[in-house]
C-alpha cells in the first residue's frame, strides 16, 4: 500500500504539470529539482516553480501490453515521451484516441486523469495524461 | 604497475527458475564453486562483496552482506561482508569495489558474489518490483515498465536511422545460439528469426523475444593482489581496468534518448586505463537486458558509428565472426538475475580467457571487454579483461 504522504506531497507537481525553472540559465527541467545540472551551485537558491502550458509533442510512443497489478485495467495502453513546448521531456500516456492515431511529432496538451489504483482498498492516484490536440 | 588484480577462480549456479533454491542457497552455491574453483581457503579471505539488485522488495530480506557471510559459514572468522548496490549494474559495481579495495593495497583476497532469487513473486507483481530501476515517482508512477522505456528509445532510435525490426530480433537470435553451448544458460534453445520477430508483444516495437527473463540465479568470482598470486603459484586472468559513469536517472532528461552516455564515458575511461585499443578486444559480454541496448551498447561502447550497428548484428557479433559478442547467452538467453549479470559476464569471460569455455570457445580470445548496466542506462560500469 502505498502512503498517503508519499503521493501527496507531489500533487502539487501532478496535478499541475509545475516543475522548476534555473532562474540562472533559463533552462526548465520536469519533474521537479533542486539543483540545475547545467549551473550546479549557481543555480542554488534560483530554481523557480513554473507551470508549463502542457503544450507539447510527441517524441516516442509505445503500446504497453505488460503491465503491473495498478495498471491491469488499462492495458493495452500508449505511453509516450512527450516533448513539452518549454523543452523537459516526460513520460506520460496518451489517452482518449485509437493506438494507430498516435504518431511521433504529434501535438498534445495535458489532461487531468485518474493514474492508478492501489488495489481495491488501496489510494487512487491522480495526474496528467495527454490527449491529441 | 603495483597491485594488479587478478581474477583467480569463477562460479556460478545455472540461471533460470529455480523453485527449489533460495536467495542464500543461491549465494552460497556461487561462492563455494568460486572458491573451490581458485583454490584458496577461508583464511586467505580478506574481504566479501555481495551484489544484490532487488532482495528487499523482492525476497523482503536486507542484511545481504552478513547473510551470504554466515551462510557460507564464515561468521566466527568475522570477515567484512558487505553488500553493494547499483540497481542491474550491482554485480560490475561490486568486482569495481572488490578491484579497487585490492589496488588500494588494502587486501589481497577479495570474493565477489552476486544474486538475485526473482521468482519469489510470481505473476505481473515482479513487473512493479522490477520497474524501481526506473524513476519510481515520474516513470513508473505513470505506467512505465522497462520494457516500455527501452520501447521508448527503440521506436525513435528506428526511425531516425531507418532500422528495421530484424535488427534487432538478430541480436536475439545470436543470444541464443550462443546460450545453446552454455550449460549454466536459463535458455539453451536456438532461436530462428521468424519466432524472434513473431512472439507476443510486450511494448511494441519490443515483443518477448526482445526482453531478458526473469531469472534467479549466483555467480561469484575470486580476486587476488599480484603478491597473492606469485606467493602462492597461481594463474588468472588480468583486470586491465575498470570504469563507471553515471547518466541521468530519467530517459527523458537526457540529450539524446538512443544515446547511453554512461556507457560511452566509462568505455572512454576503461580504454585509456587499460592501454589498449577497440581493435585488440577479442570479444563483448554487453547489458542487452532488451536488443535495443544490444545495438546501442554497440555503437556507444566505440564498435559502431551512431545508427549503424545494424550492419554487425548479421555476421559480425557471432561466435566465429569479426567481432563476438555475448559468447554466454547475453542477458536474453543465459539469464538476467539482477545483481548476478555483471559477475556473471565476470565468469564465463574467465572462462574464454582460460581457454575453459567449452564448446563456445572463441579462438584466440586474448582481452574481453564487459558491460553492465543500470535502469535504461544511468550508470554504466566497464571492465576491460586480458593477459
Amino acid at each position: 500500500m502505498t502512503e498517503l504522504s508519499r503521493i501527496w506531497r507531489e500533487t502539487e507537481y501532478r496535478y499541475n504539470l509545475i516543475g522548476f525553472k534555473c532562474n540562472n540559465c533559463g533552462r526548465s527541467y520536469f519533474p521537479p529539482r533542486d539543483i540545475c545540472p547545467y549551473c550546479h551551485r549557481e543555480s542554488i537558491g534560483k530554481m523557480e516553480k513554473v507551470k508549463f502550458s502542457g503544450n507539447g509533442e510527441i517524441l516516442s510512443y509505445t503500446t504497453v501490453h505488460d503491465a503491473p497489478p495498478a495498471f491491469k485495467r488499462q492495458v493495452p495502453y500508449t505511453l509516450a515521451l512527450v516533448k513539452l513546448d518549454e523543452g523537459p521531456v516526460i513520460t506520460a500516456q496518451i489517452v482518449d484516441c485509437d493506438p494507430d492515431e498516435v504518431n511521433t511529432g504529434k501535438k498534445v496538451h495535458m489532461v487531468f486523469r485518474k493514474i492508478r489504483e492501489d488495489g481495491t482498498n488501496g489510494v487512487i492516484e491522480y495526474g496528467y495524461k495527454f490527449r491529441l490536440n | 604497475m603495483l597491485n594488479n588484480v587478478y581474477i583467480i577462480g569463477a562460479g556460478e549456479t545455472k540461471f533460470g527458475e529455480l523453485w527449489d533454491k533460495s536467495l542464500r542457497n543461491l549465494a552460497v552455491e556461487a561462492g563455494l564453486k568460486a572458491i573451490e574453483n581458485a583454490g584458496v581457503y577461508s583464511k586467505d579471505i580478506d574481504a566479501i562483496y555481495g551484489a544484490n539488485g532487488l532482495a528487499g522488495t523482492i525476497n523482503e530480506q536486507e542484511n545481504i552482506g552478513a547473510l551470504i557471510a554466515d551462510f557460507s559459514g564464515l561468521s566466527n572468522e568475522g570477515i567484512p561482508a558487505l553488500r553493494v548496490e547499483a540497481s542491474t549494474a550491482s554485480g560490475a559495481a561490486a568486482v569495481r569495489e572488490a578491484y579497487l579495495s585490492i589496488k588500494s593495497g588494502e587486501y589481497d583476497l577479495v570474493v565477489v558474489g552476486g544474486v538475485e532469487k526473482m521468482t519469489d513473486i510470481h505473476g505481473s507483481s515482479i513487473l512493479e518490483k522490477m520497474s524501481s530501476i526506473l524513476d519510481r515517482e515520474w516513470e513508473a508512477f505513470f505506467g512505465a515498465t522497462p520494457a516500455a522505456m527501452a520501447a521508448l528509445i527503440a521506436r525513435k532510435y528506428m526511425n531516425d536511422f531507418n532500422v528495421e525490426k530484424e535488427a534487432l530480433s538478430m541480436f536475439s537470435v545470436n543470444d541464443h545460439l550462443n546460450a545453446s553451448k552454455n550449460p549454466d544458460a536459463q535458455y539453451r534453445n536456438k532461436l530462428t528469426l521468424e519466432q524472434a520477430m513473431g512472439a507476443t508483444p510486450i511494448a511494441d516495437p519490443l515483443n518477448m523475444m526482445d526482453c531478458s527473463p526473469i531469472s534467479d540465479g549466483a555467480a561469484a568470482i575470486v580476486l587476488a593482489s599480484e603478491n597473492f598470486v606469485k606467493k602462492n603459484k597461481k594463474e588468472g586472468v588480468k583486470i586491465l581496468s575498470s570504469a563507471v559513469a553515471e547518466d541521468y536517472l530519467s530517459v527523458g532528461s537526457r540529450e539524446s534518448i538512443y544515446t547511453l552516455n554512461s556507457a560511452k564515458l566509462a568505455a572512454e575511461k576503461a580504454f585509456k586505463k587499460a592501454g589498449i585499443k577497440r581493435d585488440d578486444i577479442s570479444f563483448l559480454e554487453v547489458h542487452d537486458s532488451f536488443s535495443i541496448y544490444g545495438l546501442l551498447e554497440l555503437e556507444d561502447l566505440g564498435f559502431a558509428e551512431k545508427g549503424k550497428a545494424k550492419n554487425m548484428v548479421y555476421d559480425d557479433i557471432k561466435l566465429n565472426g569479426r567481432l563476438p559478442v555475448n559468447p554466454s547467452g547475453g542477458l536474453k538467453a543465459k539469464g538476467d538475475p539482477y545483481g548476478a549479470v555483471g559477475i556473471g559476464q565476470v565468469v564465463d569471460a574467465y572462462k574464454q580467457l582460460m581457454e575453459k569455455a567449452g564448446e563456445g570457445q572463441i579462438k584466440n580470445a586474448r582481452y574481453a571487454l564487459l558491460h553492465n548496466m543500470a535502469g535504461t542506462g544511468a550508470s554504466s560500469i566497464v571492465h576491460i579483461l586480458g593477459e
